[in-house]
C-alpha cells in the first residue's frame, strides 16, 4: 500500500507531467489565462486520467500484451498484438472523453459552459495518452496504474492551477513588448518546473 | 455570374501561392511559436540533435501524409465523427513510423520512448487538420503538412543544437569545445540538460522571433 502512495506522490511532484515532461503543454497554456477555466480542466483531467489509465491497463493486460489472448483459447497464446497499442489507447481515450463530457453537460452545464470547446482537447491532451504510455511502458501493476493516475491527473491539475493564479498577476505588469504572452509563460513555466526539482530530493 | 466563373489560368504545382503555403509555416505561422501548437515534444526530445533530427523528420513525415489522406477523405467524413477519424488516421500513420523507428534506428526510438507514440496528440497534426485539410484540395494540404513540419523542425533543431552545446559541449556527439576552454576552468551548464532550460531556450526563441517580426506581439 506504501509503495502506491509512493508512486502517486512521486508522480505529482517529482516526475510530475508538466514540468518534468512537458505532457499538455498545449492546454496548459491555452486555458491558464483565466483562474477559473484553468480549475475546471484541471479537474476534468484528473477524472480523464482515472478512467482511462485504469481501463487501458485492461486493455493491454487481456488483449494487446504477447500471450495476452490466451484467455480466450489456448492456441491464441502465441498472438502478439502490442503494435496496435497507440490505436486502441487512443480509441479508448477518445470515447471516454466523450463521455466525460456528456455527464458533465447534463449535470454541471456551469462548469461545461466555462470549459467549452476545451473537453474535446482533452481527448489531445498529451497528458493523458502520456499517461496510458507510461503505464504500458513501466509495467504498472492494476493497484499502481490507479495510483499513478491519480498522481498523473493531481499533478498537472496543481501545475495549472499554480501557473494560472501566477499568470493572472503578471498581467498588470510592464513587461518587455516582444516577451509578452507567450514568451514570458515559458520562462514562467521554467522557474515553477525549478522550484518543482527541489522535490527531487525527496527520498521515497 | 459569367465574370466570376471565368475559368482560371492552370496553375503550377510551385507557383507562388502554393509555395506560401509551403513557407509562411517558417516563420510567419510557425506552429510552436506562433500557433502554439506540439509544444510538449518539442521541449522533450531537445537534450541531444539526434533524437530531435530524427523527431523532427517523423513529425513532418506524419503531417504532411496526414494532412494529405484527410484532404483526400474531406467530403466523406460525416463532421460529427470527425475527430475519431482523423485519430485513426493518424495513429496508423505514428504505428508505421514507430514500427520503421524500431527496425532501423532501434538505439533513437529507445531514447524518444514515449514521445513517438505521443506524435499521435501532438497538437501541430490535429491542428492542421482542422484548420487546412478539412477544408482544401489534397495538394496544397500536402504542402501546408509538410511546411508545418519543417517549421516545428526547425525551432526543434535550434533548441537542440543549443541545449546539446551549451550542456555537453558536444554537436551530433562530436565534441566541439576545445580542451583548452576546459582547462582555464570552463564548465559545461548541467542546467541545460535539464527539462526547465528547454522551457527557456523556447521563451528566449519566441522573444528574438516576436521582436524581428514585430507584428507578431501579443496586444493583449
Amino acid at each position: 500500500m506504501l509503495e502506491m502512495i509512493n508512486i502517486a506522490i512521486k508522480t505529482i511532484f517529482i516526475e510530475n507531467m508538466v514540468f518534468a515532461f512537458f505532457l499538455g503543454m498545449c492546454s496548459y497554456l491555452a486555458i491558464s489565462k483565466n483562474f477559473n477555466a484553468a480549475f475546471g480542466l484541471g479537474l476534468a483531467v484528473i477524472v480523464v486520467e482515472l478512467v482511462t489509465i485504469p481501463l487501458n491497463w485492461f486493455l493491454k493486460t487481456y488483449f494487446l500484451e504477447p500471450g495476452a489472448l490466451a484467455w480466450l483459447h489456448p492456441s491464441f497464446s502465441a498472438v502478439d498484438l502490442s503494435f496496435l497499442t497507440f490505436l486502441v489507447f487512443i480509441a479508448t481515450i477518445a470515447s471516454s472523453v466523450q463521455l466525460v463530457e456528456m455527464v458533465v453537460e447534463r449535470f454541471f452545464p456551469a462548469l461545461y459552459t466555462a470549459l467549452g470547446i476545451f473537453l474535446p482537447l482533452i481527448t489531445v491532451n498529451c497528458a493523458i495518452l502520456g499517461g496510458s504510455l507510461f503505464m504500458d511502458e513501466r509495467d504498472y501493476s492494476f493497484g499502481e496504474s490507479v495510483f499513478f493516475a491519480l498522481g498523473a491527473g493531481i499533478g498537472w491539475f496543481l501545475a495549472i492551477v499554480l501557473f494560472a493564479a501566477v499568470r493572472q498577476k503578471v498581467r498588470y505588469s510592464n513587461v518587455v513588448k516582444p516577451l509578452r504572452g507567450l514568451g514570458l509563460a515559458f520562462i514562467i513555466t521554467a522557474l515553477l518546473g525549478i522550484a518543482f526539482m527541489g522535490f527531487a530530493g525527496i527520498k521515497l | 455570374m459569367s465574370k466570376t466563373t471565368v475559368k482560371q489560368k492552370k496553375e503550377g504545382l510551385f507557383s507562388r501561392k502554393y509555395l506560401r503555403y509551403l513557407l509562411d509555416p517558417i516563420n510567419d505561422i510557425n506552429p510552436i511559436t506562433v500557433q502554439v501548437l506540439g509544444i510538449c515534444s518539442a521541449l522533450a526530445v531537445t537534450v541531444k540533435l539526434e533524437p530531435a533530427v530524427v523527431m523532427a523528420i517523423a513529425v513532418t513525415a506524419v503531417t504532411a501524409f496526414s494532412n494529405l489522406t484527410i484532404s483526400l477523405l474531406r467530403n466523406t467524413i460525416p463532421h460529427r465523427i470527425r475527430m475519431i477519424v482523423q485519430l485513426v488516421v493518424i495513429s496508423s500513420l505514428v504505428i508505421l513510423v514507430d514500427q520503421i523507428l524500431k527496425a532501423f534506428a532501434y538505439d533513437v526510438s529507445k531514447q524518444l520512448s514515449v514521445f513517438v507514440g505521443l506524435i499521435i496528440t501532438n497538437c501541430i497534426i490535429m491542428g492542421r487538420l482542422e484548420a487546412f485539410a478539412m477544408g482544401n484540395k489534397p495538394w496544397p494540404s500536402l504542402l501546408d503538412g509538410i511546411g508545418n513540419g519543417l517549421g516545428y523542425g526547425a525551432v526543434l533543431i535550434i533548441v537542440a543544437f543549443l541545449r546539446e552545446l551549451f550542456g555537453s559541449g558536444t554537436v551530433f556527439d562530436i565534441p566541439v569545445i576545445p580542451q583548452a576552454l576546459y582547462e582555464l576552468g570552463y564548465v559545461n551548464n548541467g542546467l541545460m540538460l535539464l527539462p526547465p532550460a528547454a522551457l527557456i531556450t523556447v521563451g528566449v526563441i519566441i522573444w528574438i522571433h516576436r521582436w524581428l517580426n514585430p507584428k507578431l506581439i501579443d496586444v493583449s
